[in-house]
């Protein structure tokens, strides 16, 4: 991929405006972060030369655009307006080797470049592409890739912001799915339990009890309920423009532990025969056996690992289409492009209202299928 | 540089660990177990209405069979006790038909006996009241006849004249 120096313009925030104001306000009363101000310390990325002159020839280039708008971020940035950047900053919470660092996003001022360098504890941190570094002490003003370290960063990033809401969303939800028959008993279902209670009899009859098997699936429905409501919530809001559009089950990191929750699980409750057919296949002749003994063990790992891939892929691809589409409006830097990409990209958008239903049901459906395998009662012949 | 798009952060891996776990245990306990058990609650009483229904579906057949059977009894009782009843109609129309007849000959005839009675007394009646006016009427032609000396004369002298001493 491209260098470390390649980014988005600078953006100013603009203090004092409404917005910030309002969302520093909610942003106070669920996390508890310190929000002084910090001091900056402008410093040079080298190489930064070469970026100055491409955007000043005002070139559209929609990669960067698209790619930071697939990405995770540090802030949950709404728009620019007059070369003011609105966004809601978000806190950073670094682990570093004095111990836990914490502070608001808006500390870096918009700079995704590693312009503004925030000294907190006596360290200083940079963002590039929306990644925080530290900077090692002895770092100079222009400095180089091998001035930087990497503290681990447990911030708050957007993707972590959308899974909480969602998460709150899914509570909303379904505690009030779950109080309508606490309240009503076993009754013919009103309002939104019963649009919900279609979808979880679908999982559970559809999903679950055809690929786990009458006798157990009972005990996985928890785990694929959460799991297919999860994705699907989630792949719903990052379909939202503004007050969802984190591409979280576009990340490959969130996919990568929703697989692995499916492997553990899968792994775990695998009976006799489903280690037997791995270690040693039943049927087949010794040599036969041996052979099929790394491939079984590879097909363990590569079966979440599909998963992993399937999710991340379709999602992201999804977004990366639409973006596309309405970046051909600035690429043509025409309105009249719009009358073009705007229908595309509402029926890309239509299309992928089915897709985030469908890759929900996709990982719900094999992982069952995983743990279904695993569990399975084989009969010997 | 690794392209970020497929590099997993760290950060976002050890959140959403975290926030799918609790996801998990909460929804597990306070939302899928509760709804779960009812829908299978739901599910179990629509399966017993549903048997239930069917039960008394087949118990209405067997009912009903049973309500023709009745039915059928009652309406061959009925068309019996019909039957005896017209027999005994027609026997009753009869017997009493003879009783009348008995009863209007033996009216008649007695009626007859009176008639026959009374019109002796009449003929009897009507023999003295002619006798009496006989009488009457030859009384009064005597006194006519024998109204003068002379016709009482002439009387015995025819009467004497017829007299044939012989």
């Amino acid at each position: 991929m491209q260098p470390i120096l390649r980014g988005g313009k600078l953006r100013l925030m603009l203090k004092n405006n409404f917005i910030k104001t309002l969302v520093f306000s909610i942003l106070s009363l669920i996390f508890v972060c310190s929000t002084q101000a910090q001091d900056y310390v402008e410093i040079t990325p080298k190489h930064d030369e070469n970026h100055k002159t491409e955007s000043g020839d005002e070139k559209y280039d929609p990669i960067p655009a698209i790619m930071s708008h697939v990405a995770d971020a540090h802030d949950w940035h709404f728009f620019d307006y007059n070369e003011h950047s609105y966004s809601m900053p978000l806190p950073v919470i670094l682990w570093t080797e004095k111990g836990l660092v914490t502070f608001m996003s808006s500390a870096f001022h918009h700079d995704n470049l590693g312009h503004h360098a925030v000294e907190k504890n006596g360290m200083r941190f940079i963002k590039f592409n929306d990644r925080i570094y530290q900077l090692k002490d002895n770092a100079p003003v222009e400095y180089d890739i091998e001035y930087v370290t990497k503290p681990l960063d447990l911030s708050i990033t957007k993707n972590i912001f959308a899974m909480l809401m969602s998460v709150a969303l899914l509570f909303f939800v379904f505690l009030k799915t779950a109080n309508f028959y606490k309240k009503n008993g076993a009754v013919a279902p009103k309002g939104i339990a019963s649009f919900m209670e279609a979808l979880i009899v679908f999982v559970r009859d559809d999903i679950a009890r055809v690929n786990i098997g009458e006798k157990k699936y009972m005990k996985f429905m928890p785990y694929l309920l959460t799991i297919f409501f999860f994705i699907w919530f989630n792949n719903m809001l990052g379909l939202i423009p503004w007050i969802g559009g984190a591409n979280l089950t576009g990340n490959i990191a969130v996919t990568l532990v929703l697989s692995a929750f499916t492997l553990v699980i899968t792994n775990i409750n695998g009976n006799k025969a489903y280690w037997g057919h791995i270690f040693w296949m039943p049927g087949a002749p010794a040599p036969v056996k041996i052979l099929l003994l790394p491939i079984e063990l590879v097909g363990v790992l590569t079966k979440p690992f599909a998963l992993m891939i399937r999710l991340f892929a379709n999602i992201t691809a999804g977004h990366i289409v639409v973006l596309s589409l309405i970046s051909l409006i600035f690429i043509f830097k025409s309105i009249a492009m719009s009358a073009v990409a705007v229908p595309f990209a509402l029926f890309i958008s239509v299309l992928e209202l089915l897709v985030a239903f469908l890759q929900a049901y996709v990982f719900t459906l094999l992982s069952a299928l995983f743990i279904g395998t695993a569990v399975a009662e084989h009969e010997h012949h | 540089m690794n392209n970020p798009l497929v590099t997993p952060e760290l950060g976002l891996i050890v959140w959403t660990t975290l926030v799918f776990c609790i996801l998990f245990f909460l929804l597990a306990k306070f939302a899928w177990k509760p709804i779960l058990k009812a829908v299978k609650d739901r599910e179990a009483s629509i399966e017993d209405a549903l048997g239930l229904a069917e039960q008394t579906r087949k118990e209405m057949v067997a009912l009903s069979a049973n309500n023709e059977a009745l039915l059928n009894k009652a309406r061959e009782e009925r068309d019996e006790m019909l039957k005896d009843a017209r027999t005994v109609k027609d026997k009753m129309i009869n017997d009493a038909k003879a009783i009348a007849n008995t009863e209007a000959e033996r009216i008649i005839s007695s009626a007859k006996e009176a008639i026959q009675n009374e019109k002796l007394a009449a003929i009897t009646d009507l023999k003295n009241q002619v006798a009496t006016l006989s009488i009457e009427i030859a009384e009064k032609i005597l006194k006519q006849e024998l109204a003068t000396a002379e016709k009482q004369r002439s009387l015995i002298d025819s009467a004497v004249g017829e007299i044939n001493l012989n």
